[in-house]
């Protein structure tokens, strides 16, 4: 399979597969461009998700974007796009069609039900991943104490404080930007010192 | 419903569109609070029911909020040309931002400041991802369903710990699911029959 439809059919699955937002299609896209294709190491799709959050739209079609651009161009990231965007398309014209038909649902939520619980390890566990990234730099498996790295970890639990303290006032963008700017600051002073 | 595809309604769908989706940051939520008020209130395309429901199918269909949500106003307003219409002027900004982003991404990259930033709002980025799961995990939490409290722990595991694919849990949830349905359709059918 050449590179293209590679990049076409996994992000077909990411858009077939993602219920439940942005979040949601995290970890579908590490699975398919870190684990299973190898197509980005988990430092660059780290990058790919730190922008992702930074740039308005959505996380899926920033991803896409980034992905195919960077590993195909301009095509790829068309080709990647629309992957991503044909199931939702076609499922969603099709519920539109019935709702507008019939206007009421209530076999299917107890389908949703059930896949929602599911969505909400999902997104915890790409969270997890991540952050072990930050703090040690490495995969889960592979944590070792010496790598702690204990600006990153005060940076987060000062993150995670004011977002679970001023909910709606703390954007993601303030929060990321801000946890950015505060970082590198501290990095520069700390380079500075004669240790 | 009729359909009405004048240049005149297929143009301000499309520049709704690709206004608000270049004006967003952050969750599909925001945009579908943002839709809300310009089609709602702004234009008077939509009644609020309609919409409160757009939400829903929204919500529970794969894929990206933003644009399962153009799909179905698209549709409403001027049936499949209008959704190809709106989906263009949600996806348009995104790709073109980050393209650029793209173009630049070595020397990006390269410099050691930005690579320092990069790393450290990493930190940001996961306290961001672990509040919202937070929100939702409470959420499935205060539904007091053991099933799905269990559901969520065990689904939990096997990804973080044991490393299994995320497609593989969502197709398990999902025949799990239909399972339960079936088996509540079955036992109403009982109870009608008695």
């Amino acid at each position: 399979m050449t590179l293209l439809m590679k990049l076409f059919f996994s992000f077909m699955q990411v858009g077939l597969f993602s219920v439940g937002g942005g979040y949601a299609a995290i970890p579908l896209i590490q699975d398919q461009i870190v684990n299973i294709h190898g197509l980005m190491t988990m430092d660059e799709f780290s990058d790919l998700i730190t922008i992702a959050e930074m740039t308005p739209g959505p996380i899926s079609i920033n991803s896409s974007t980034f992905v195919g651009t960077r590993l195909a161009g301009v095509g790829g990231a068309v080709l990647c796009t629309l992957g991503c965007i044909i199931p939702s398309f076609i499922i969603c014209l099709t519920l539109a069609h019935f709702y507008y038909k019939y206007r009421s649902f209530s076999g299917v939520q107890k389908v949703l039900s059930a896949l929602r619980p599911a969505v909400v390890a999902l997104i915890g566990s790409a969270g997890i991943s991540i952050l072990t990234l930050a703090l040690f730099d490495t995969s889960l498996k592979n944590i070792a104490l010496p790598d702690f790295r204990p600006v990153e970890f005060i940076i987060f639990a000062v993150c995670l404080f004011l977002l679970r303290k001023y909910q709606e006032k703390m954007s993601a963008v303030k929060i990321i930007l801000g946890s950015g700017i505060v970082g590198t600051v501290v990095y520069l002073i700390l380079g500075a010192l004669p240790l | 419903m009729k359909k009405d595809l004048t240049p005149k309604t297929l143009w301000t769908l499309f520049k709704s569109m690709f206004v608000l989706s270049a004006c967003t940051f952050g969750g599909g939520f925001v945009i579908v609070s943002l839709m809300k008020k310009k089609f709602v209130e702004e234009l008077q395309w939509l009644e609020e029911d309609e919409m409160l429901d757009i939400t829903a199918i929204t919500q529970s269909s794969p894929g990206p909020l933003p644009v399962n949500a153009s799909v179905i106003i698209g549709y409403r307003m001027s049936g499949i040309l209008g959704s190809v219409v709106a989906v263009l002027g949600t996806i348009l900004p995104p790709m073109v931002i980050i393209s650029l982003i793209c173009v630049f991404y070595t020397q990006f990259r390269e410099n050691r400041y930005i690579s320092i930033a990069l790393q450290v709002m990493r930190a940001g980025v996961a306290a961001v991802i672990l509040d919202v799961t937070w929100n939702l995990a409470k959420h499935v939490w205060n539904s007091r369903s053991v099933f799905h409290i269990l559901l969520m722990a065990v689904s939990f595991l096997a990804t973080c710990f044991m490393g299994i694919g995320a497609m593989y849990i969502i197709l398990t949830c999902l025949a799990i699911g239909v399972a339960d349905a079936v088996y509540e359709a079955m036992k109403k059918k009982g109870d009608w029959n008695k």
